[in-house]
């Protein structure tokens, strides 16, 4: 009897040694994603956001983070009436997670920016544009970061 | 502050060019110390502004998520000749700017 016990025991802890390195990663797939949602909310002034129609492009893979290139573009006629006023670019895991906010107009031809961002590891970048109409559209990219920024004693 | 603009030589009566600006400037993020520890304050360039014929056509909030010599490209539809003028501000209040003509041909 005792030693069936035991062995149950024995069986549920090692259940619970199989989920425990599955919890972690769960828990900072959430996080991520909140970290978004309050910084789009942050930007937006609590406006809904819509995937779609912006591109953001950078290499997949980079071999520091002190230098990413990284190109937007926004699928917009750039008219009067219908043009992209503003682009911000977001960081998953940078400390200070707004890059950079560009504003652009009707005379702007075509709504794309390319800059070169800091990135400190490998995450996920988003772009969120508002359109001259108030509606506001996102696109991500994934970067492979090997060397991270130094964003800290070095 | 060194810049260096490229805008393409010519251009035709509404066509859309690509604006190119670089700015020397290390884009200091705060999180760097100096040899003996004293932490190295944060100094970016903040806000850039490009006008052309004196009409803003872009501008940019950065923040310490700009790599060091920011590099910026945007696009803007020729429409006449004239003068593109950039003007930033860096936390520390110094101030730059650049010039660049463009020739529209008809």
């Amino acid at each position: 009897m005792m030693a069936t016990r035991a062995r149950r025991r024995f069986i549920s802890a090692l259940a619970g040694l199989a989920a425990a390195p599955l919890l972690p990663g769960r828990q900072a797939r959430g996080q991520e994603a909140d970290v978004f949602a309050s910084l789009m909310r942050q930007v937006t002034g609590g406006a809904g956001v819509a995937p779609g129609r912006v591109k953001v492009d950078t290499p997949r893979l980079a071999d520091n983070g002190h230098s990413v290139p990284l190109s937007v573009r926004v699928d917009s006629p750039m008219t009067p009436a219908d043009h992209v006023r503003s682009i911000t670019l977001l960081s998953e895991r940078n400390p200070r997670p707004v890059m950079a906010t560009f504003y652009l107009g009707p005379k702007s031809g075509r709504a794309q920016v390319t800059t070169r961002v800091r990135l400190n590891g490998s995450q996920r970048v988003r772009a969120v544009a508002q359109l001259s109409d108030g509606s506001w559209w996102s696109g991500d990219a994934e970067v492979e970061v090997t060397e991270s920024a130094c964003l800290d004693a070095s | 502050m060194l810049a260096r603009v490229q805008l393409p030589p010519a251009a035709k009566r509404g066509e859309v060019i690509e604006v190119r600006i670089t700015i020397q400037h290390p884009m200091e993020t705060g999180f760097r110390y100096e040899l003996g520890g004293k932490p190295i304050p944060k100094n970016v360039i903040n806000r850039l502004v490009a006008r052309y014929n004196g009409a803003e056509i872009f501008s940019a909030e950065m923040g310490s998520g700009i790599a060091a010599n920011p590099y910026l490209s945007f696009f803007t539809v020729a429409d006449a000749s004239g003068e593109f003028l950039f003007e930033w501000v860096d936390d520390e209040g110094n101030r730059g700017e650049e010039h660049a003509t463009l020739t529209v041909v008809a």
